[in-house]
């Protein structure tokens, strides 16, 4: 039987509430939002918080998708399942309804929330990929203030983010823009189980060319981000040998490790395609040749 | 700590560690066995249950966090003797071989009637796609959700709404 090591239990009922809770309760609290990726830590051990900050009961006030000043705000306790079903999103930032798609199982979905996903930072995690490639921003509160950080800031390596002891993040903010598309590519071995290796692009086009791109990979090394591949695309025309170029560039930057799911030299292969198959759907999309 | 949890619309109170999980609550505390305890990794979905009407795999929640919700177990489908046309849907289409996955199937799958009452297989096998029968006889489990669909009866509006 698998069950966490013993903990005292409190329940926050406002973002106040859970602050205060932190504050009081010291760098062995942890926040427990959906659960479906701390309980599983917990269980194997390799998470024994002291205490545990329930923060179920913000499911309301911070459960939000809304486009407010050129951006969408998504409320940290969204869960999986909001933002797939979201058609601000799918119309917008479609990269998102991709990856939900194929984030663990429906069940699952029904509880994992974003920010949670993101607090975990597991080198796996696709929406840790989604928000780098579309350069979202994220709100970290604390007792004295709110700070805002990008997501290259934000995400600091496997299981290390930027949110300090009596933190916690409040919601992810993506700006919007015009041709501008998204799209996310995942090879998994079956429903629910981790990435084989996972691709996000975003586009941002102008005047026929790319002005703007965001590359991010799961499940392939603990760097998120292709910072070659962004950089050999922004002021080219897209075209296939662009893409094939940029996935090229993401693959060489990969540090795969050979396990179950594949040797490392397949999953630099898979990165390396999906990125491309991301890229050309990602214009498509910035170009409105697709949904 | 103490807890009260609603399950099958009634109120369960008990004194209780805080890292029970809610499997646990329901199988060792309260005695309802209908909840299958299986993976324990929320991977093989038997242990699923409805929380305010949604499927949640209860391996993979605490007792506390249930505790400000309503749960419903598969002792909670059959209503005054009458089986859940779910239920009845994996009798009359044997949609259950050694029927250990089956309480998590039949909840998830009220759960999807209730949101779709006629669903393509395809959304039936997307919306059970978190749960695992080791005996493969997903074939008629999808027979079995396709039978409920075309045979509602009243008592299933009733459940976990």
């Amino acid at each position: 039987m698998q069950v966490p090591a013993p903990f005292e239990y409190e329940r926050a009922t406002s973002v106040e509430h859970a602050l205060d809770l932190l504050a009081r309760l010291g760098p062995d609290a942890r926040l427990l939002a959906g659960g479906h990726s701390l309980l599983p830590m917990m269980k194997l051990r390799l998470a024994t918080p002291e205490h545990l900050v329930d923060i179920d009961a913000l499911a309301e006030e911070l459960g939000y998708i809304r486009e407010e000043g050129g951006e969408v705000r998504i409320g940290a306790m969204t869960r999986h399942r909001a933002i797939l079903e979201s058609e601000l999103l799918g119309r917008r930032l479609a990269i998102f309804t991709d990856a939900e798609r194929v984030i663990a199982d429906p069940v699952v979905r029904n509880r994992g929330t974003i920010g949670g996903a993101l607090c975990q930072a597991d080198p796996a995690e696709d929406l840790s990929a989604v928000c780098a490639a579309v350069d979202a921003h994220v709100v970290i509160r604390g007792q004295g203030g709110e700070r805002v950080v990008g997501m290259r800031e934000f995400h600091r390596g496997a299981y290390e983010t930027a949110v300090d002891d009596g933190e916690m993040v409040t919601e992810i903010r993506v700006a919007l823009h015009a041709e501008a598309g998204s799209a996310y590519e995942k090879v998994e071995r079956r429903v629910g189980d981790w990435a084989v290796a996972a691709a996000g692009a975003a586009v941002r086009l102008e005047g026929g060319a790319i002005a703007q791109a965001g590359i991010a990979l799961a499940a392939v090394g603990s760097e998120v981000t292709s910072p070659d591949a962004e950089q050999a695309l922004v002021g080219n025309a897209p075209s296939e040998e662009l893409f094939e170029e940029a996935g090229r560039l993401a693959a060489a930057a990969t540090d795969p490790v050979t396990d179950q799911r594949g040797s490392a030299e397949y999953k630099r292969h898979v990165a390396g395609e999906l990125t491309r198959r991301a890229l050309r759907r990602a214009t498509a999309r910035a170009l409105r040749e697709e949904s | 700590m103490q807890v009260t949890v609603s399950v099958n619309g009634e109120e369960h109170a008990r004194d209780v560690e805080p890292r029970l999980l809610l499997v646990h609550f329901l199988r060792d505390e309260l005695g309802k066995t209908g909840t299958h305890w299986g993976c324990d990794t929320s991977n093989c979905g038997t242990c699923v249950v409805l929380m305010d009407g949604e499927p949640v795999k209860s391996c993979t929640l605490l007792t506390a966090t249930a505790a400000g919700h309503e749960i419903t177990t598969v002792e909670g489908l059959e209503r005054d003797g009458v089986l859940d046309p779910v239920q009845q849907g994996f009798h009359e289409e044997h949609g259950l071989q050694c029927g250990f996955c089956t309480p998590g199937m039949m909840l998830t799958a009220r759960a999807l009637l209730n949101e779709n009452p006629d669903p393509t297989d395809g959304e039936i096998r997307e919306a059970i796609s978190g749960q695992i029968c080791r005996c493969t006889g997903y074939a008629t489990i999808v027979r079995s959700i396709r039978w409920a669909a075309e045979h509602p009866a009243e008592a299933a509006e009733e459940v976990a709404g």
